[in-house]
């Protein structure tokens, strides 16, 4: 009688649950998604570091509930990406979802947000343009800057402080160092610098023998953009041909991750000039305890927490403020607390950041040049801080829109 | 012209990487009948091997030594263990090799991870080499990887043709009972021959590792490069592996200098045209 009696109560609890499950449940389902596997892995790693920081940083609850999180993997190609989605939202249920690392996963994945208008999707680093410039969905938010953004400053620093007239470019082939090499190019073709050869190379990469023989020999510099194991490749094969022209670097070629790892082939980066959401050397005090703290979680980790790391860390941090402003309501498919995440004011380890009407952000970018450290480790001296870039660069929205589409040959640099 | 010599050595060098993976493969694939897709795997578990040794020891040739000992250990334990109840025997050789490359591409997923892996090499190969009467630098390294795919497949070549041991091999592969009722233990000289071959599939890891890097998915690219060039050059013969690397590396290289953007199409052409006119390979016994 007596367990009739409890299976009644257990019976009545779940049909209860099942109606109202947005203010019944006493846990939020995050998921995550990163490279981590593929050319990309360390950054990967990186970037899910950041998202456990954040919620270690609020207790694992907010709003007087508790904090679940999986993690799906991918390996940089969009497809990989959205099966990582698919299980994560679709198998474990998950609410939020923090993610992906790389360009082309962050279109497919906005793609996919809008299948699912009852998820709220932050992007993790991913950072092509069109993810949110053109065609955005209303339930993706990117509290991370694109490509672009990424080198504002970087153009004119090459041009007007270094010298270089002109560069040969190394870039991956794909829509995010499109979206880099287009924010570096605009100002620096702008200022009358010349690009004579771009090279676009597999994301993956190994043998980068045939393109550094094709570099040609009267360019100033060469600008590099390739990431994870494809950068290292690169570098130390130039260094092994014989290569001496000096390089400027897209951010996530001297990332920490690089600029970390083993082997001779970080030494050519030493002088090299960047631009970045993070400064190694930077001394305001949100990036210091960052660091940190960072330093603590994980002892195993790289010395300076990455930009990868970062900008994982600032959309869980940000999904987790906007939660807790609304006392973690995420009923009538999450509109309070979307609303909360568009008008947040958020003070972040690379200053304070905001979004704009398309959900993309608004946030300081550091110019710096690498140098390495009396203990002889490699980092990023900040040089100057350029303040509150948006994603149309300060053009007003319908100029910037007229440049058309980043792509292989956008800008022309005629 | 420059830019034409460059691409020649450089399809070269890649032409020896191919060739000391490929060499392995065919010696197997070609003399013994035994088809054997599980190639690649000997090349990144041979790769990571020699890799934790060096860094270990910190002496890089221990490195390819382990690479190339731990290799040819683990091919004379399958031949025992597996292929010798195969012979013969081609879509279950298929069907087991392929489950074994799956199988091992996972383990060292989760021995090694995702990242890739770069050594240290020593000191003597590092940066580049003024090429006498050119104005040209070249990487020395990539030019020592060409020395030793000559010096080894020479060697091959002598074992092959010149010595005992090949004369076993050869003889064993034309008529099997033939060598036994001379009273020859056949099996052994199996052995010795996967042993071998794949010693230089793990050789060729290390080797492989150094020049460029070592991450999970190489397995796959080496074994589809090892298909292709004895495919092309011929199955079987030392001549027609090294023949095929070349064509291989070269079409590689020249396509990416001279047309980016369908330079990967090159190499697949080659195959098809030989599958066309020559199915058996350009040294391949008909």
């Amino acid at each position: 009688m007596k367990t009739a009696y409890q299976n009644g109560t257990a019976l009545a609890l779940v049909l209860g649950l099942a109606a109202l499950p947005a203010f019944a449940q006493d846990t939020i389902q995050f998921g995550a998604i990163a490279t981590l596997e593929g050319p990309f892995a360390v950054l990967g790693q990186e970037g899910i570091r950041g998202v456990e920081m954040a919620i270690a940083q609020f207790g694992g609850t907010v709003a007087g509930k508790e904090i679940t999180l999986e993690v799906g993997s991918s390996n940089a190609q969009p497809d990989t990406a959205i099966a990582a989605a698919r299980k994560l939202v679709e198998q474990d249920g998950a609410a939020i979802v923090v993610g992906p690392l790389s360009g082309s996963e962050g279109l497919a994945i906005r793609d996919y947000a809008r299948t699912q208008p009852g998820v709220t999707f932050l992007n993790g680093a991913s950072a092509a343009q069109d993810t949110t410039l053109r065609n955005p969905a209303e339930n993706f938010f990117r509290w991370n800057p694109d490509g672009a953004q990424w080198v504002a400053g970087l153009g004119e620093l090459t041009y007007n402080e270094m010298g270089y007239e002109s560069v040969a470019i190394v870039a991956e082939d794909y829509s995010f160092p499109y979206t880099l090499v287009f924010g570096f190019m605009q100002p620096y073709c702008e200022l009358g610098g010349r690009v004579p050869e771009r090279f676009w190379v597999p994301l993956g990469t190994k043998d980068y023998s045939t393109v550094i023989a094709s570099i040609p020999q009267d360019v100033d510099a060469i600008f590099v953009t390739l990431g994870g194991s494809d950068a290292v490749n690169f570098l130390s094969q130039y260094q092994q041909a014989g290569g001496d022209k000096p390089l400027v670097a897209g951010s996530i070629t001297v990332d920490q991750s690089i600029l970390s790892s083993r082997g001779r082939a970080k030494e050519q980066l030493i002088g090299t000039p960047t631009a970045s959401p993070v400064a190694d050397t930077n001394t305001d005090a949100a990036w210091t305890s960052f660091v940190s703290a960072y330093q603590e979680q994980f002892p195993d980790g790289l010395p300076i927490p990455s930009l990868f790391a970062q900008e994982y860390y600032i959309s869980t941090l940000a999904a987790l403020t906007a939660l807790e402003e609304v006392d973690g309501d995420l009923s009538d498919d999450q509109a309070a607390f979307r609303a909360a995440l568009s008008a947040l004011e958020l003070q972040t380890p690379a200053g304070m950041r905001s979004l704009d009407e398309n959900r993309q952000v608004v946030t300081d970018i550091f110019l710096s040049q690498i140098i390495e450290t009396d203990e002889g480790q490699l980092v990023s001296q900040l040089i100057s801080t350029v303040p509150q870039v948006n994603q149309t660069l300060g053009f007003d929205r319908e100029t910037f829109l007229a440049y058309g589409e980043v792509g292989r040959d956008n800008p022309s640099c005629d | 012209m420059s830019l034409f010599i460059l691409t020649f050595l450089n399809g070269m060098t890649l032409a020896a990487l191919y060739f000391l993976v490929a060499a392995g493969f065919s010696l197997i694939f070609g003399l013994m009948r035994n088809v054997n897709l599980a190639h690649g795997s000997f090349f990144l578990l041979g790769g990571y091997i020699g890799f934790e040794a060096a860094a270990a020891s910190g002496s890089w040739l221990l490195g390819v030594a382990a690479g190339f000992f731990a290799i040819a250990l683990v091919g004379m334990a399958l031949q025992v263990t597996v292929f010798r109840w195969l012979a013969g025997q081609e879509l279950r050789q298929t069907l087991v090799t392929i489950a074994i490359s799956v199988i091992a591409a996972d383990l060292m997923l989760a021995a090694w991870g995702a990242q890739s892996y770069q050594f240290d090499m020593p000191e003597i190969f590092w940066g580049a080499l003024d090429l006498p009467g050119l104005d040209l630098r070249y990487s020395r390294y990539r030019l020592f990887i060409l020395l030793v795919a000559v010096v080894i497949g020479v060697a091959l070549w002598l074992i092959l043709n010149k010595s005992r041991l090949g004369l076993m091999i050869r003889a064993g592969v034309d008529n099997r009972e033939m060598l036994e009722a001379t009273g020859i233990n056949v099996q052994a000289v199996f052995v010795l021959t996967f042993g071998l071959g794949a010693g230089l599939a793990g050789l060729a890891g290390v080797i492989g590792g150094t020049a460029l890097s070592l991450s999970p998915g190489e397995d796959l690219r080496y074994l589809l490069a090892s298909l292709v060039v004895v495919i092309v050059g011929g199955m079987g013969s030392v001549g027609g592996a090294a023949l095929g690397a070349i064509l291989v590396g070269l079409a590689d290289s020249f396509g990416l200098a001279y047309s980016p953007t369908y330079g990967v199409v090159y190499t697949f052409v080659l195959m098809i045209a030989i599958l066309t006119w020559r199915p058996q390979g350009l040294l391949g016994r008909a």
